[in-house]
């Protein structure tokens, strides 16, 4: 039998704001245990919580992005638990009048779009965290109460996709959105983005759902590629076996990569949510709507469709550079210099990204301006220098914060493209290696790729190769 | 200088002012009296005489240079022990919180603290405002001042009993189903719980917080509208405070009542009613009309589904409320090493006395899949009818005049066994919660063993103006606040 995965996803994004979000601490990541707390995120009691307007902003911003309905009054709910990461031992939620319900994300796979559903949008508090030394011999579990308060956007997907990859290509995408729109920061080191899938099997064209089965603790996509993976294969087992997949939730184990479940104490839980009576409705008014929408940026889907019509950039070069808004808006910035588009986006997709990797920081901590980084590109299509110089001099540029030019100057890298400058070094290298001269002019083309190569060395790469390549044509009499 | 002790607020802050006493003088003659009458009463869990002298000595020190001093300078005030107060203990009259110290203050208390107020002392009260009696405090019996055999009423018993006693001229109490009118009543004080969000809520340790409301104990009406100028305003630290301007409840006092409209409300009237407060009722009817009001006949028509109502919202939001003592982050922590499960249900179990643990049961009952919709979600609908009877009501009357209490205050012990007749006498209180209006319960004679009736007024959200000036013309019109306890000093 065919079967088919039926998926719904909930993310959980960390908003990108200064304070939490029902006091004044701030958010910042990796501060010292408890630093970053106050009475009213400490949960002690006689405090209340006061909403922090930007996060609502934000978690509009994203409502609208996903085109979800707003209704005119939003309210917190109480979701009762008790954990200790958690000082109130309730999490303040929505559940009954969500910021946002009934929105689509389109997502692109194998050049189909697809449209996924969207539940609801909505605003939580997150919770502390819990360090437990005893499995360096203590005895105790230390609670750290920094993240607790800070505030959360949950997305509810529909159970509308149906692979691993659709799955990959929603995560992706509503990445993206999150950070175009300045909502989140979306990293999944520093877990400000994360994760539930809920996952089951069916045979292809089944009306029926089979039993889902909610997989947590996914704190990167491609834990979540993996877990869609894995439950599809146990659970298509059970089925061929003769068996049912019972409804349960289960953990994924990072290390081993398989899931397992749930103590199920943990799973049969009532929340006993009921409207907070500490905050007050908020009611969000066509003007202030109309004031969110004019603070949104252009959404990534909309950005990528520009570049691919205007500037002529293939769809995935489109797809990599729009992904990271800083990206995007540094590539559009070089190509307003004047640069050729494809240009620019090869040196994005290059030498770009490769530095930011190998130096594991962002676009914006780089000295190096989109007007710099044109000039450097006007240069190599000048042909003042050789592309490969052209990766030093970025590379250099990147650690001194100097200029292209500068730098070309500086350290004479400036191509040779004076063809009786050259024609002395190209005649000495057709002088040192006879036996290649023999074989290009035997009609073995190979040969001038050596040359040409040789011809570089001698000049420390500074020769034009297309100047050199002349030259060897008319000395070697060809 | 037994003088000090008869003197209202005003006329303590008046004659500081005026030089004829010290802030050091009044301070210690009311910490010598909590000394002589304090162990025969019971009203203060913890009584903070160094805190309060070095205030009192501030306050002396800023006067003899010439400097500006608040409103309430050398007045000394209790506080009910549910409200946060940084660096003094702060226990809810629970095991839970017996040695919790918050950090910081609660709204009220800062604002007392810029008015020069002295804090002497924190009084008891049933565990976590959950009662009508004091009798379930983890700690100890309050006394009613006027016969120490019965009970001072709650939750907020020690701050009403702790003015009745000449302990301290004003005191803070909270009122979340009668929770300061009743106990007002039992002990022949003037108890005022202002509208919600009158009072910012920051700093009280919620029981139920779409109810909690803090308000006023004074002797008079007068000390009460000089202590709600001081309390009352918005706090951008409490989202339901509301943002309604303060008016000068002092200078509105002195308006005249003539033609105001009192509502006599039928169902308050009824089956229930003890014969000695209603006879007070009816007399203070008699007063107001004397004073050129007209008193109205009125109908509540939802009165009996009042108590029902709010204990299903009062303990479900209570249940969420006292989640939070678990004994992981603070207070109470059962002893021995456990898994954190029975963690909670050990410091829970000893932490939480019967009273407060049937609350959160039925709470939780109310909230869980199933039952939320027949009991939690019913009840909000009955509150909305509640509200809407006193809004009709209201559209017709200026405020409402009612019993407080079915009865006089109880003997200790009597009701202690019967949780659900305690519920009961809440009747005439709780309805005013759950529309969130001000109402003030006041002396209005003398009932059955001598001891104090008391009556009370309830208006619009927002007009506590009015019934300030009502209640303290009906004051000025009648003897009863003469009456003193017999307490005599060792
Ligand atoms: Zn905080």
């Amino acid at each position: 039998m065919q079967y088919e995965t039926v998926i719904g996803l909930e993310t959980h994004a960390q908003f990108h704001t200064r304070s939490k979000m029902f006091c004044g601490c701030k958010t910042d990541f990796g501060a010292p245990p408890n630093t970053q707390t106050c009475p009213v995120c400490q949960g002690l009691p006689g405090t209340l919580p006061v909403v922090n307007r930007t996060a609502v902003e934000l978690g509009l911003r994203a409502a609208l992005a996903l085109r979800c309905h707003i209704a005119p009054v939003t309210q917190f709910d109480r979701k009762n638990y008790f954990y200790p990461d958690l000082p109130k031992n309730y999490q303040v939620s929505q559940n009954y009048h969500n910021l946002g319900v009934d929105g689509r994300l389109e997502i692109e796979v194998d050049g189909q779009t697809r449209k996924v559903g969207i539940w609801n949008v909505h605003l939580e508090e997150d919770a502390g965290k819990l360090e437990h030394p005893e499995d360096t011999g203590a005895n105790y579990t230390a609670i750290d109460l920094n993240r607790a308060g800070t505030p959360l956007l949950e997305i509810v997907s529909a159970p509308d996709m149906r692979s691993a990859d659709e799955a990959n290509a929603y995560m992706n995408e509503l990445a993206a959105i999150l950070r175009h729109l300045g909502i989140s920061d979306c990293k999944m080191q520093e877990g400000s983005l994360r994760f539930e899938a809920g996952i089951s099997v069916r045979a292809v064209g089944g009306e029926e759902f089979g039993n889902r089965v909610e997989v947590k603790n996914l704190n990167s996509m491609s834990a979540v590629v993996k877990a869609i993976e894995h439950e599809r294969h146990r659970q298509v087992a059970v089925l061929e076996s003769g068996g049912t997949v019972p409804s349960q939730t289960m953990l994924w184990d990072v290390q081993r990569e398989v899931t397992e479940p749930m103590r199920s104490k943990e799973e049969a839980k009532d929340y006993r949510y009921f409207p907070e009576p500490d905050l007050v409705p908020i009611e969000i008014s066509p003007e202030w709507l109309d004031q969110v929408r004019e603070q949104m940026s252009e959404l990534p889907a909309v950005r990528r469709k520009r570049f691919i019509a205007e500037l002529d950039l293939p769809p995935y070069d489109a797809g990599v550079i729009v992904e990271q808004k800083p990206i995007a808006d540094y590539f559009e910035q070089t190509v307003e210099q004047g640069v050729e588009p494809k240009t620019a986006a090869n040196w994005m997709m290059g030498e770009v990204m490769r530095v930011l990797n190998e130096r594991q920081c962002e676009i914006d901590d780089l000295p190096v301006s989109p007007p710099m980084l044109a000039e450097l590109i006007g240069l190599v299509t000048d042909d003042r220098i050789s592309n490969s110089v052209g990766k030093t001099v970025f590379s250099e540029m990147c650690s001194s914060g100097k200029k292209a030019g500068e730098i070309v100057e500086e350290k004479g890298l400036a191509q040779i493209s004076d063809s009786g400058e050259l024609e002395a070094v190209v005649k000495q290298v057709l002088a040192d290696h006879p036996d290649a001269v023999a074989d290009l002019e035997s009609g073995k083309q190979q040969a001038k790729g050596f040359l040409i190569g040789q011809i570089m060395r001698a000049t420390r790469g500074k020769a034009n190769p297309k100047l050199a390549g002349e030259l060897i044509d008319r000395l070697t009499g060809d | 200088m037994p003088e000090l002790i008869e003197l209202s607020a005003g006329d303590l802050h008046r004659k500081l002012m005026a030089g004829d006493v010290t802030a050091r003088q009044i301070v210690e003659r009311y910490l010598d009296r909590i000394e002589q009458i304090d162990g025969r009463v019971g009203a203060f869990n913890t009584v903070t005489a160094e805190a309060a002298l070095d205030k009192a000595a501030d306050i002396d020190d800023r006067l003899d240079k010439g400097e500006a001093v608040g409103p309430l300078a050398g007045v000394p005030i209790a506080l009910k022990d549910n409200l946060c107060t940084r660096g003094v203990p702060t226990t809810c009259s629970s095991r839970i919180l017996e040695h919790f110290v918050p950090p910081y203050d609660a709204t009220v208390v800062e604002r007392l603290q810029r008015a020069d107020a002295v804090l002497i002392g924190k009084t008891n009260l049933d565990e976590f405002a959950m009662g009508s009696t004091t009798e379930a405090s983890a700690f100890a019996t309050t006394a009613n001042p006027w016969d120490l055999s019965r009970v001072p009423g709650g939750s907020s018993g020690g701050s009403a009993a702790a003015v009745a006693a000449g302990l301290a001229p004003l005191a803070l109490g909270s009122d979340t189903g009668g929770s300061i009118r009743q106990p007002a009543a039992f002990c022949g004080v003037t108890g005022l719980k202002p509208t919600y969000g009158r009072v910012s809520r920051y700093g009280l340790i919620a029981y139920a917080s779409s109810l909690d409301q803090i308000g006023t104990f004074s002797r008079d009406p007068r000390d009460a509208a000089l202590l709600l100028e001081v309390i009352a305003g918005h706090d951008p630290r409490d989202s339901t405070s509301a943002q309604e301007p303060v008016p000068d409840y002092s200078a509105e006092l002195e308006k005249d009542v003539a033609g105001v409209k009192v509502g006599l409300p039928r169902e308050y009237l009824a089956e229930g009613i003890a014969p000695d407060v209603e006879a007070a009722v009816r007399a203070a009817a008699d007063t107001c009309r004397g004073l050129g009001a007209e008193v109205i006949d009125i109908s509540l028509p939802h009165t009996e589904y009042a108590v029902a109502t709010y204990y299903i919202i009062g303990t479900a939001e209570a249940s969420s409320n006292l989640a939070r003592f678990d004994g992981i982050h603070y207070g109470r922590r059962a002893a021995g090493k456990m898994d954190v499960d029975e963690l909670y249900s050990r410091s829970r179990s000893e932490g939480l006395g019967d009273e407060v643990k049937r609350r959160i049961m039925l709470g939780t009952f109310a909230l869980s899949a199933g039952y939320y919709d027949a009991y939690y979600l019913k009840a909000l609908k009955v509150r909305r009818l509640i509200k809407k009877d006193f809004d009709d009501a209201l559209a017709g009357v200026d405020c409402i005049l009612a019993p407080v209490a079915p009865t006089v205050a109880y003997k200790q012990g009597e009701m202690i066994d019967d949780p659900l007749a305690l519920y009961l006498a809440d009747i005439y209180t709780s309805a005013t919660n759950l529309a969130g209006l001000p109402a003030i319960a006041f002396n209005a004679g003398t009932g059955e063993g001598g001891l104090p009736v008391g009556v009370q007024l309830m208006g619009r959200p927002f007009e506590e103006s009015g019934l300030l000036r009502l209640a303290h013309a009906f004051r000025e019109a009648t003897d009863h606040h003469l009456a003193r306890p017999n307490l005599t000093e060792d």
